[in-house]
């Protein structure tokens, strides 16, 4: 599935990182933990988190991860969101709450798990 | 990649957490530079971002040695923290001391070491209490 698409089914708003919509993404991860999120390794992955300080930026910076949703209408400040634009990751924002977010994108059939390395 | 060592030092800095991870992403960008496996850069810098993140949580900042050569990275976080009292039990995943202030940001769940020891191919902690902590990272290129 296309980032654009996953946008479309959240209803979710683009903050920066135009550059990925084109990108296919085959899972997901939700979590506000970022050490949990570094425990299992994915590929052409989504983050969906609460969280909004730049150490989410940080983490998909390390694990590769291009993609990340703010769930719950929750907006990062611009250092946030310059963060990610220098490391060309793409933030958007939804006003589903987690669970609501990570049910649409599963039942849209993003359902590919992380593995342990 | 030629057989010449590369050696790189970092300053982890003590306060500031959102600047935490800065050595890590610098160490990440080398890798790919250097044309090594990304699975490879990726088990680096997981590793490496938990050390200094724990570097930074728990013992005010520290250094970070890199060592890029002979088939291997080297990544060496030392700190002159209050040193772990049971490793054994710090390797628990979910065992943590943070404090609830890191937990707010999405750290401190007692899973930093067991991530540490799942990308690194080989750790060697070396922790003394009141003195510090040196945490030994390798991952082998081949």
């Amino acid at each position: 599935m296309k980032v654009s698409e996953i946008a479309t089914i959240l209803e979710a708003e683009l903050l920066t990182g135009c550059e990925n919509l084109e990108m296919d993404v085959c899972s997901a991860c939700g979590a506000d933990l970022m050490s949990d999120v570094m425990a299992y390794v994915k590929e052409n992955v989504v983050l969906l988190t609460g969280l909004v300080n730049p150490q989410v930026v940080r983490t998909a910076e390390m694990m590769d991860i291009k993609v990340i949703v703010f769930v719950r209408g929750k907006k990062p400040d611009e250092k946030v969101i310059e963060f990610a634009k220098e490391k060309g990751i793409t933030i958007f924002i939804t006003k589903h709450p987690m669970f609501i977010a990570c049910g649409k994108l599963y039942s849209s059939g993003i359902t590919g798990r992380g593995v342990w390395d | 990649m030629s057989d010449n060592i590369i050696r790189q030092n970092y300053v982890i800095p003590a306060d500031d957490f959102s600047l935490a991870g800065e050595a890590s992403s610098s160490v990440k960008k080398m890798l790919n530079q250097l044309g090594v496996n990304p699975q490879k850069v990726k088990k680096v810098a997981i590793a490496m971002y938990e050390a200094e993140i724990n570097a930074v949580i728990h013992a005010g900042g520290g250094t970070a040695d890199v060592e890029i050569g002979k088939g291997r990275v080297l990544v060496r976080i030392n700190d002159e923290g209050p040193g772990i009292p049971d490793i054994e039990l710090a390797m628990q995943e979910g065992y943590s001391t943070a404090p609830d202030s890191v937990r707010e940001l999405g750290f401190g769940a007692g899973m930093g070491l067991p991530n540490i020891k799942r990308y690194a191919d080989k750790l060697d902690i070396k922790t003394e209490v009141g003195k510090g902590t040196s945490v030994e990272i390798t991952v082998f290129l081949q």
